[in-house]
């Protein structure tokens, strides 16, 4: 009789538990008019995703649009089944923020097979037909850190850039962003090395740079990991620098607001969210969309 | 003693219960469930937990458990990728890719019984071990198959269709008919039901029970093998952090489908039941639109009723 009541309460739980959790009845069987778009996100437990989604949501409650939102767990064999998921519900449009842009391959074809859009953000994909991308303009990030140290330094002086992961996009857009910037001023690049995104690199890169070169108005680093580095060589050394991140991670944002730091450039993680959906309603619309939309970026300072 | 009988086989039958209920509420809730289309993705997607359970239902069996799962399905998908990539024929590829993974699950086994060391604490060695040697040797980045025919053909192995069924679908199924027979048709798979209901009698009756440790952990390592084999194949790319806690999911399989964690006492049909319910959780919960935070509450939940019902069922025994 025990057994039988324990059976009953698993039944019971279950049932209450798959009720609790269906706050939104499947009403769409048939012809509804609310659309619906899914998100395959890399992560939920990464601010700047987080952000990314919040975003999404948000736009997607403005332009009356319904969005469904699956965490990947940054694993891509999870992305897959999400993805799959989707297709399965019938999902309008589908907006993925990839885990890694070869292995969403898979996922985006299979996408591809039903018919239905996708959509990449801030992550492209090496493979099957995506009709957008959205991602922050790195080159526009860099030409505004650029364009900051020339202001700040009046348009002359000796400045040293640290570059990322060498033929990583991120690294070769920031880089061409920042050089763009300065082109035409009086500012020169007098060391130009890759300390790979990486913060002891950064520091030891400076501090082999700050021995070669007696003088340094300006640093900028193709990341803020980077650029805390170099201030720790610059600080070490006893000079006095301008450094000039990219990021904006909570360390950077800290050393700009103790005025270490002259500046970090910022994503806008919702801005990329924000614009998947109005791109993904403007597909849904049948309308032309670009297939790079860059989002802008903005500079932290003091 | 017909009451008796009537409930232990209530009792046996009880993850069916449970992935009956299930199926058949989120069916009413989302009519999308129930469509053919849907039930083959599930079973696709159930295939990997399935493989790598299956291993593990040995493991726990005998009392054991395999920690490292997860990792040898990192490290056979990652070698099984460089040498897609580099132009090996498949079959070999496979191949290779199973026999490493054997191996190390006897690497398991040996300390475990020549080391004398804790399943759990062996295994949790090795779970970190291979990790770190998947990253040395991926350099911490995603190893691709490439775009060749050979990549191709190996994309089919996680990708492909028989007929309307998919590829890994039918190797799950083989996997379950193969673990099977072993378990209950072969005098090896008496041996892991004896070691793990009493292993100093077993010992008596004069079983080397330390070989049947070495076959259950090499059976592991296999499927854990395989089971990167199918994911590495369906994503086109093997990722260095691919695996990672996919041996929670095998364990809660294992456990939702009524084997003791104690060894002993579980069937794969149980195993294959319990696989289920965690695929049909996963792709429900995600068909009913619950956010992914709510997801692993519903889940955890499911897991500690398994495991509650567990103990009661060995107190009746």
């Amino acid at each position: 009789m025990k057994k039988i009541l324990s059976l009953a309460l698993v039944a019971l739980i279950v049932l209450s538990l798959m009720a609790g959790c269906s706050n939104n009845k499947p009403a769409n069987n048939g012809k509804s008019e609310v659309k619906t778009i899914g998100l395959a996100i890399s992560t939920l437990n990464n601010p700047f995703f987080v952000d990314l989604e919040a975003g999404a949501k948000a736009k997607a409650a403005e332009l009356n649009v319904k969005l469904v939102t699956l965490d990947s767990q940054d694993d891509s064999a999870t992305e897959m089944s999400n993805v799959e998921d989707l297709i399965n519900q019938g999902v309008d449009v589908i907006m993925i923020n990839p885990t890694d842009s070869d292995a969403v391959k898979s996922a985006v074809e299979a996408a591809n097979k039903a018919n239905i859009p996708v959509i990449t953000l801030d992550r492209g994909a090496n493979g099957g037909t995506v009709v957008s991308h959205i991602a922050s303009d790195n080159v526009a990030g860099g030409k505004l850190a650029g364009e900051y140290i020339v202001e700040l330094l009046g348009g002359k002086g000796k400045v040293v850039e640290l570059e990322g992961i060498p033929g990583a996009s991120a690294a070769r857009d920031r880089g061409e962003g920042f050089n763009s910037a300065i082109a035409g001023t009086d500012l020169k690049v007098v060391a130009k090395q890759t300390a790979n995104f990486d913060r002891a690199q950064g520091l030891t890169v400076m501090e082999n740079i700050l021995q070669a070169q007696p003088e340094i108005d300006a640093v900028f680093a193709h990341n803020d990991e980077m650029a805390l580095g170099a201030l720790e060589a610059i600080k070490a050394s006893g000079r006095n620098t301008l450094v000039v991140g990219f990021d904006a991670t909570d360390d950077a944002k800290a050393a700009v607001a103790k005025g270490e730091m002259a500046a970090t450039v910022e994503q806008l993680p919702k801005e990329i969210g924000s614009l998947g959906i109005q791109t993904a309603v403007k597909v849904l619309n049948g309308e032309k969309v670009e297939n790079m939309i860059p989002v802008n970026l903005q500079l932290v300072k003091k | 003693m017909t009451m008796n009988k009537f409930i232990n086989k209530l009792l046996k039958n009880k993850p069916l219960i449970v992935l009956i209920i299930t199926s058949v509420v989120v069916s009413v809730l989302n009519p999308r469930f129930s469509t053919w289309g849907n039930i083959l993705t599930i079973l696709r997607q159930t295939s990997i937990n399935a493989v790598i359970a299956t291993g593990m239902t040995f493991a726990i069996l005998i009392g054991g458990i395999d920690l490292s799962v997860g990792s040898v399905l990192g490290f056979c998908g990652a070698i099984a990728a460089t040498m897609i990539a580099s132009g090996t024929n498949v079959f070999i590829v496979v191949i290779t890719a199973l026999l490493l993974g054997t191996a190390i699950g006897f690497l398991n086994g040996t300390l475990v019984t020549a080391g004398r060391l804790q399943p759990f604490i062996a295994t949790l060695g090795t779970v970190t071990l291979l990790r770190g040697i998947i990253m040395v040797f991926t350099q911490g980045r995603p190893v691709s198959t490439g775009n060749t025919d050979a990549s191709a053909f190996f994309g089919k192995i996680g990708g492909g269709f028989i007929g309307p069924i998919p590829v890994p679908v039918y190797i799950m199924l083989l996997v379950f008919i193969a673990a099977y027979y072993i378990l209950n048709h072969t005098r090896i798979g008496r041996y892991v039901y004896a070691s793990g209901s009493n292993e100093e009698a077993t010992i008596y009756s004069g079983i080397n029970t330390n070989k049947v440790k070495l076959f259950v952990y090499s059976v592991s390592g296999m499927m854990a093998a395989l089971a990167g084999i199918l994911v590495t194949a369906r994503l086109g790319s093997a990722q260095p952090n691919a695996g990672v806690g996919y041996e929670l999911d095998a364990i809660a399989a294992v456990v939702l489908g009524g084997t003791s964690m104690a060894g002993g006492i579980g069937t794969i049909a149980g195993t294959a039941i319990g696989a289920l319910i965690i695929g049909v959780l996963n792709n429900a919960l995600n068909l009913m639109q619950v956010s992914s935070y709510y997801q692993d509450v519903a889940k955890g939940i499911v897991i500690l009723i398994a495991v509650l019902l567990d103990r009661k069922q060995k107190l009746l025994r």
